[in-house]
């Protein structure tokens, strides 16, 4: 055993990180959020050009040929940089085998992941060229919806969503199998993005905490404050290590060195955790900016609301409580 | 990042298990609660099974009589030795995880073979002298005086929560040797015999009802100046080391015992009646359960985390701060739910009648989990430690 992470790991994540920080800054966050649909078509080809859509697709299929481990720390980076879009459907996509793979690998589709269920609330929907609809007997592919009302007020405003009556049945691509196997990708791939917003969450109240001055100190220096983004940081520690752990180990259970229930299982408890220290990471982050926290300017809501829309993917936590509950 | 073990680790595991299960049932029984005397020779006792199996000091350097495993294969005896319902190091705690590494690490020569084999063998017991009632959590104020004289310093003073005292023959005692000096540079590292004349230990009764601590009093007792581990007023940067031991792979055993702990609740839930169910059919109690399973679970990622990082950089950084921080959280409401589950038989820590007497370990446990904030550094100490030196946030001071 050496759960560290290798040199390679390190410079991969380094590099997309560095990547991100020059890309999306809070004025290109902004600036997405006014396209259509909130998808930067050019930055989703250069993602798609660093091999982010298609990480564990071996290298013979034009992938990058590294496993869950590696995804579990670039969708860390992606939530740490909140970049927006349909980041989880169109990784997914890409690994199945349908027309449209190639191109979601390459960051030319986008792809929308949804469960079944009417009314249905769809993320991202006008820039969204194909949509996964997953339930338990199955996986289809689903042309946009048609007829679809946009939300004026999306929770995320990095988030536009539009409220469908009916979802199209689309085609089948997968029987309850694949609709699991997505599911526990999804919820593996959502815990690490959680991770990285919870990351940056801390980061961003840290920073403050730093130079903020009260009473003639830094208010970095008030225990009040300074206990309450250590415990958050406990909670974003744990869950990376848990998320890191889940994704080593569907792995280890794709090359046979490991039962396929404990891997999942190991997703139900990541997922089940980073979207506590989620949660916690980001409310702290609020608290710590006091009332600028609370204002639209600021980024620290932008966490928060995306931490939540991730709560209520395919893959939820509460999924994963139900499927922990039945191992137990 | 590899969570597989080698071929090694594994052909470790197969031959840790079977020796496990020769060795068990050949065990003394239990010794009775809060029994001190009949603790210690159990605890060494098996200190001594595992000397002659080539397991004690498993994490010790070879040279020194240890067997030199990986931090992986500690974890791996750690999580054998629990799984199989092995004695807990006990006793041996003290001398095996915290004065026989830092003897190894600091220590000189002649200390190293004069201490570090009769510590393998289970043959002494050692206890800690590092806190005082006026220095707990503020370690460093620490005023218990060793003056020198010729070949011995002369120490009084007063130490406290000072574990198995009374039945150990050694303690690493921190002392002040330079009253003078700013507080961190005026602390000495002694290893004292606890059979000098003036010292006089007072077992404290804890609220769970034992006696694991003392008090102890220091009246002029001679220490031999041979007894320094690394440097006259080095003993603060030395206490710091023991500390690395400590906050490492210490709270691994705990950490499989409360997994165990969990699976037994959730039998007990299924079997509770509860408003014309089950407690487990109980929405709440099932969810506080199920998140309490995956902070377990998550923890243990973290823990391998922890010791994959000390076998990288030879100390797990802050990781064993924000291990505990994490833990103890859990811990205390896990003891919730189990009394909230267990209803009135909360209210007996043991019963006569046998019928719940395993149940009721859980009352023991919520009423121990209480300590978890506190020992080795307090959950607000460790917040510090963890907000100062993990993210950076300026000292209040």
């Amino acid at each position: 055993m050496d759960f560290e992470p290798t040199d390679d790991q390190v410079a991969l994540q380094t590099e997309l990180r560095r990547f991100l920080a020059e890309r999306i800054d809070h004025d290109a966050r902004r600036a997405i959020a006014e396209m259509p649909g909130a998808v930067d078509r050019d930055l989703w080809r250069e993602l798609g050009g660093m091999g982010v859509f298609s990480v564990t697709l071996p290298e013979s299929a034009g992938g990058v040929g590294l496993g869950f481990a590696e995804a579990t720390l670039v969708f860390e980076e992606l939530g740490r940089a909140a970049v927006p879009g349909p980041l989880v459907g169109t990784f997914l996509a890409a690994g199945l085998d349908v027309d449209l793979a190639a191109s979601a690998a390459a960051g030319e589709a986008t792809v929308g992941l949804c469960p079944v269920g009417d009314p249905a609330f769809v993320e991202h929907l006008p820039a969204l060229d194909a949509l996964l609809v997953v339930d338990d007997g199955g996986v289809a592919l689903a042309e946009p919806p048609a007829g679809a009302r946009p939300v004026d007020r999306p929770l995320d405003p990095l988030t536009p969503v539009a409220v469908v009556e009916a979802l199209p049945a689309g085609r089948p691509v997968g029987d309850g199998d694949l609709a699991r196997e997505l599911r526990t990708r999804a919820a593996l791939l959502a815990a690490a993005l959680q991770v990285g917003l919870a990351t940056a969450a801390v980061e961003m109240a840290t920073g403050h905490a730093n130079q903020r001055v009260q009473f003639g100190r830094v208010i970095g220096q008030f225990q009040a404050v300074k206990h309450m983004l250590a415990d958050a940081q406990v909670q974003v520690e744990v869950a990376r290590a848990a998320v890191q752990a889940a994704g080593v180990e569907l792995d280890d259970a794709a090359a046979g060195h490991q039962e396929a229930s404990a891997a999942r299982r190991a997703v139900d408890v990541a997922r089940i955790v980073a979207s506590r220290a989620a949660d916690r990471a980001t409310r702290a982050c609020i608290q710590v900016h006091g009332g600028m926290g609370f204002t639209w300017e600021l980024d620290a809501h932008l966490y928060l609301k995306r931490a939540l829309v991730l709560d209520a993917g395919v893959g939820s936590p509460e999924d994963a409580k139900d499927a922990l509950a039945a191992a137990l | 990042m590899r969570l597989r073990e080698t071929p090694e680790e594994q052909a470790f595991r197969r031959e840790l298990r079977l020796w496990l299960e020769e060795t068990l049932p050949t065990l003394p029984p239990e010794p009775p609660f809060d029994d001190w005397e009949a603790k210690r020779a159990y605890d060494t006792g098996w200190q001594r099974r595992l000397y002659e199996a080539g397991y004690a000091g498993v994490s010790w350097p070879k040279e020194y009589g240890g067997r030199g495993a990986t931090p992986s294969e500690e974890l791996i005896f750690l999580e054998e030795t629990e799984r199989a319902g092995a004695p807990y190091v006990g006793c041996c705690f003290v001398s095996t995880l915290h004065a026989g590494p830092t003897i190894i690490a600091e220590g000189t020569p002649e200390q190293r073979a004069r201490y570090l084999p009769p510590i393998l063998r289970g043959d002494h017991v050692w206890c800690q002298g590092f806190s005082e009632p006026e220095a707990g959590s503020d370690l460093a104020s620490l005023r218990t005086r060793a003056v020198r004289d010729g070949n011995h310093y002369v120490v009084t003073g007063q130490k406290i929560w000072t574990s198995h005292a009374q039945v150990a023959d050694f303690c690493e005692l921190l002392v002040r040797t330079d009253p003078d000096a700013p507080k961190h540079k005026g602390i000495t590292w002694l290893i004292m015999p606890m059979d000098l004349p003036g010292i006089e230990v007072r077992p404290m009764r804890t609220l769970t009802g034992e006696s694991e601590f003392s008090e102890m009093f220091l009246d002029e007792v001679r220490i031999p100046v041979e007894n320094v581990v690394g440097a006259e007023n080095d003993g603060w940067r030395v206490a710091m080391v023991t500390f690395g031991f400590e906050r490492g792979t210490a709270f691994v055993s705990e950490l499989l015992a409360s997994k165990r702990l969990l699976a037994d609740l959730v039998e007990i839930a299924k079997k509770t009646p509860w408003r014309g169910a089950t407690a487990w059919d109980d929405a709440g109690i099932r969810d506080e359960l199920v998140l309490i399973e995956a902070e377990l679970e998550a923890q243990w990622a973290l823990t391998k985390r922890n010791v994959s990082r000390a076998a990288r950089h030879g100390t797990p950084g802050v990781g064993g701060s924000v291990f505990k921080l994490a833990y103890h959280e859990t811990r205390e409401r896990m003891g919730e739910v189990a009394l909230r589950i267990l209803g009135r038989a909360r209210l007996a820590l043991d019963d006569p009648t046998g019928v719940s007497a395993r149940h009721l370990d859980h009352v023991h446990q919520r009423l121990y989990a209480l300590s978890l904030s506190i020992a080795a550094g307090t959950a607000q100490i460790q917040r510090n430690i963890v907000g100062e030196r993990l993210l950076g946030l300026p000292k209040d001071r």
